[in-house]
């Protein structure tokens, strides 16, 4: 029985991985990041980037899963407007990162807010390869 | 009689689309119109609607007066937007400016943004639409356990957590229902 949890959850982790869904914004974008010197995207590097916390003004500790949420799948919340965001998971979401424009205007944006400053061709890719993933 | 009348008709419908031409909202248009413009002219612009109500509801340009969505929208203004990283490309930022200043409370024939208009009209450009005097005086009398004590509004920055037609551009009181105070009748 605990073989066969297993190997389902093997396949079904194969599975997830084939799905990660690329989209040609997103494609246009991986080409755009390593013009401008990124090399190869990693999602894991993605995660840990997406999950890691850094102070803010007011000293407040932010990360991206602040105003997003835990479950990508599901919808968040910022932490100030109280604005509804809906789902970053693709699965979830069939609109996400199919705007070029859109995306670089978040990145832009949400990297300046969680991190106070631009975030480089290199994360972005990064961020991207992970949440398609999702 | 009935040419007469269709005459006048006629003149009006010229006058009102000559309107157009020069202005968003023109004297001769307000003149004319059959709707009474009581409230607040209700967003038109796609880029500006969709941009601010992006994070928030997209406060109508005729709730502030245009020096002070001059001072609010523009690129250095916007990269810190009360605290927020609210940064636009270029040519929308130009669309939404434009579109802002040419509706804003000074440049509107509505009656509400007239109010704003008169106290705005000394004074440095408040950013904060609850800056303005009259808003002020219009909200003076709610307790703050209502709009700060209230978990489902929070500030008196979220418009649309009572006034249930904001984003219509309408604030009569007779829309407005405060979360968990539904009785309160404003006196």
């Amino acid at each position: 029985m605990k073989k066969l949890c297993a190997s389902m959850a093997v396949i079904g982790a194969l599975f997830m991985a084939s799905t990660a869904r690329a989209t040609p914004a997103t494609d246009e974008l991986f080409a755009r990041y390593k013009s401008e010197g990124a090399t190869g995207f990693d999602a894991e590097r993605g995660n840990k980037n997406w999950v890691k916390e850094s102070k803010v003004e007011g000293g407040e500790m932010m990360s991206c899963t602040t105003c997003h949420g835990d479950d990508l799948s599901k919808q968040g919340k910022h932490h100030k407007t109280g604005k509804v965001i809906q789902p970053m998971a693709p699965s979830a979401n069939t609109e996400r990162f199919t705007d070029v424009k859109k995306i670089e205007k978040w990145f832009k944006r949400n990297c300046s807010d969680a991190w106070g400053r631009e975030c480089t061709a290199q994360e972005k890719g990064d961020f991207l390869k992970f949440l398609l993933t999702k | 009689m009935q040419t007469k009348f269709k005459t006048a008709l006629l003149a009006a419908g010229l006058m009102a689309s000559g309107g157009t031409a020069l202005a968003e909202e023109s004297f001769s248009q307000w003149m004319i119109s059959l709707t009474r413009h009581k409230e607040v002219k209700p967003v038109d612009n796609k880029a500006y609607k969709d941009e601010c109500s992006g994070c928030h509801l997209a406060y109508q340009p005729g709730l502030l007066p245009a020096k002070s969505w001059e001072k609010m929208l523009n690129e250095k203004a916007l990269s810190d937007h009360f605290g927020d990283n609210a940064s636009l490309d270029a040519d929308t930022l130009k669309e939404i400016l434009n579109y802002a200043v040419a509706n804003a409370a000074d440049k509107s024939y509505y009656k509400r943004s007239r109010k704003i208009a008169l106290a705005t009209k000394t004074g440095d450009a408040p950013l904060r639409i609850t800056e303005v005097r009259y808003i002020k005086r219009k909200h003076h009398e709610i307790p703050e356990k209502m709009i700060k004590g209230n978990k489902d509004v929070k500030s008196l920055s979220f418009c649309n957590a009572c006034h249930t037609k904001a984003e219509e551009g309408d604030f009569d009181n007779d829309t407005v229902n405060i979360p968990n105070y539904p009785k309160w009748k404003d006196r």
